[in-house]
């Protein structure tokens, strides 16, 4: 038998830690949880299904995970806001020893000034985890959303 | 009393200083928005319904509006396109529920009324009652009720709907610069369907419409296009009204060399910080100047879309209005059908510049559906747009208004205020 990448509870604590950066606001410590060459994206359920590539965050690579951290850090002009994540239905869909394919549902409410917390998105991640030097790294992320439509904007990553 | 007098009451009277003023109520008015889609999205102008690449054999359909109005836009057997509403002559219920999809006739949900792919009625269920009993009159005739059809105009690969006998052709309403322009983006090679983003923005439309022709703002409120030397105050810029201010264009040359200069105009934008460095920079730079001039810029098309090329991303946006405080912005991402891998994902990396999380167009969103609420509460205030000075000539310069005056110039004289 294969040596397993990973537990199921071990990639759950993988899920919430990289919840718990974004909840914190803490993007520096975002692409961290990423390989040199991934892929991270947050796509429509529309696109995803219908086989468009287009997402409205597409980084190839984990380059443009950190151009994307700088800018919203740096210089992206937003009302401030609170996000929080849940994570349920934390799944292994295959593991070969090598690489983890998982999936999971997401939740992220959204609190702005003067309104009542609001659902920012719903959806499923589709990942491909990878162990690197002992860490767990995301060499695919999709956060595939079921939204119709984003209300007003995407600022900070899925 | 004359007519005029009684249409425009005395609260509802454009400012004296004429078009360097906005009143704010129009942005909230509900009877202005009833007459701004009368006159406008149903009247006599063409409305971006899609692409070809959308709807590539017979029978595949795509859901789009033309105005508040929910349409469909589907390929008939014959290869031509139709654009019928989306609304069952019969009691009105939604025919078409999908997004997008393929099917070999519209048939409605509600009683199975169907329609071939011209919007005809062919036939409904019991048009001679059952036992005997019940049924359509004797003398109903299917001929005269048929789907509400819209008059098509197809211009490369992009598709146009109008409800106006009346319109212009497609090209008089253009007229030749935005024809030009268009057909640089749509008409030389087929296209390919890239995506949609999809977004919710709770402003009037004229506010997002504005926003799109107003160069000022873009290097102050969009940081990222001075830090990263995309667009500076000191490079070559214009500013361009067309056809009495209906419609418009932007662009610039791009300049490679424009991160590493400061000049005395970039030094009076707070927002510049030169340290910071983008690591990927395939995302903000012309890496295949696929069209072979060096250029990159947007268009409207008077009342719906801004077209746009950013290096190799190339976009409709789509303003779908959706009541006086609130519209829908779709956005079509397209490339060309003989598109190699290096150029997909070179135009799905700098796709992340414009959209709902783009770098230079997150910003837009955001102050608008602040702005919205602001407006809506002081409808006697007014907008000062004396950047440039007071008229609606071109411009070679960001600094100006021209265009959004331009644009009131045109406005007014269609809505008669
Ligand atoms: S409403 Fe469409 S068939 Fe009755
Ligand atoms: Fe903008």
């Amino acid at each position: 038998m294969t040596k397993a990448t990973a537990s199921r509870a071990e990639i759950r604590d993988f899920y919430d830690d990289c919840a718990a950066v974004l909840d914190a606001e803490d993007l520096a410590a975002f692409p961290a949880f990423f390989t040199q060459d991934c892929l991270y994206r947050v796509i429509s359920r529309e696109n995803h299904d219908d086989g468009l590539d287009h997402a409205p965050i597409h980084c190839r690579g984990k380059a443009m995970i950190i151009d994307r951290v700088t800018s919203t850090r740096e210089v992206a002009l937003y009302q401030p806001r609170s996000l929080r994540h849940f994570i349920s239905g934390v799944r292994i869909l295959s593991d070969d020893g090598d690489e983890i394919r998982s999936s999971a549902n997401f939740l992220i409410i959204e609190s702005l000034v003067e309104q009542e917390p609001q659902i920012l998105m719903v959806g499923r991640y589709l990942d491909r985890i990878v162990r690197e030097e002992g860490e767990l790294r995301f060499r695919e992320r999709s956060c595939v959303y079921d939204n119709y439509h984003i209300r007003t904007t995407l600022v900070i990553p899925a | 009393m004359t007519t005029a007098a009684i249409e425009t009451p005395p609260a509802k009277c454009w400012p004296e200083d004429g078009i360097t003023r906005v009143p704010a109520w129009i942005y909230s008015d509900p009877d202005i928005y009833a007459r701004e889609m009368q006159t406008f999205h149903y009247g006599k102008t063409w409305n971006f319904v899609g692409l070809d690449c959308e709807v590539p054999e017979p029978g595949s359909f795509k859901r789009s509006w033309v105005g508040e109005r929910p349409v469909i836009m589907v390929r008939d057997h014959d290869g031509t396109i139709n654009v019928v509403e989306n609304r069952c002559a019969h009691r009105g219920s939604l025919i078409c529920w999908e997004t997008r999809g393929k099917a070999r006739d519209l048939s409605c949900p509600y009683h199975h009324w169907s329609y071939d792919l011209k919007g005809n009625l062919m036939g409904l269920p019991f048009l001679r009652g059952a036992q005997g009993k019940g049924g359509m009159p004797r003398g109903f005739d299917k001929s005269q009720h048929g789907l509400t059809r819209l008059r098509v105009a197809v211009r490369g690969g992009t598709v146009w709907a109008t409800y106006s006998e009346d319109t212009l052709s497609f090209e008089e309403y253009t007229g030749p610069e935005i024809l030009e322009r268009l057909d640089r983006l749509v008409s030389r090679r087929p296209l390919r369907l890239v995506g949609y983003s999809r977004q919710m923005v709770k402003s009037n439309w004229k506010l997002y419409w504005e926003n799109s022709r107003d160069p000022y703002h873009a290097t102050l409120m969009h940081p990222f296009l001075s830090t990263f030397g995309i667009l500076r105050t000191d490079g070559d810029y214009h500013s361009v009204p067309l056809e009495g201010g209906k419609h418009e264009y932007t662009y610039s040359q791009f300049d490679p060399e424009l991160r590493n200069r400061t000049s005395e105009a970039s030094q009076q934008i707070k927002s510049i910080s030169n340290d910071l460095k983008i690591q990927d920079t395939e995302v903000v730079t012309s890496v295949i100047d696929e069209f072979n001039d060096g250029m990159m810029g947007a268009f409207q098309l008077f009342p719906t879309v801004l077209v746009q090329q950013y290096f190799n991303c190339l976009v409709v946006r789509h303003m779908i209005p959706k009541g006086p405080g609130a519209h829908e912005l779709a956005w079509t991402y397209f490339g060309y059908a003989d598109d190699d891998e290096k150029m997909r994902e070179l135009r799905l990396k700098q796709s992340n510049l414009v959209g709902p999380a783009g770098f230079v167009s997150l910003e837009d969103s955001e102050v608008l559906s602040l702005m919205q609420p602001v407006v809506e509460s002081r409808p006697d205030s007014q907008q000062v747009l004396e950047m440039g000075g007071h008229g609606t000539g071109a411009q070679s310069t960001m600094m100006t208004e021209t265009l959004i005056r331009a644009f009131y110039e045109f406005y007014r004289r269609e809505m008669k205020l």
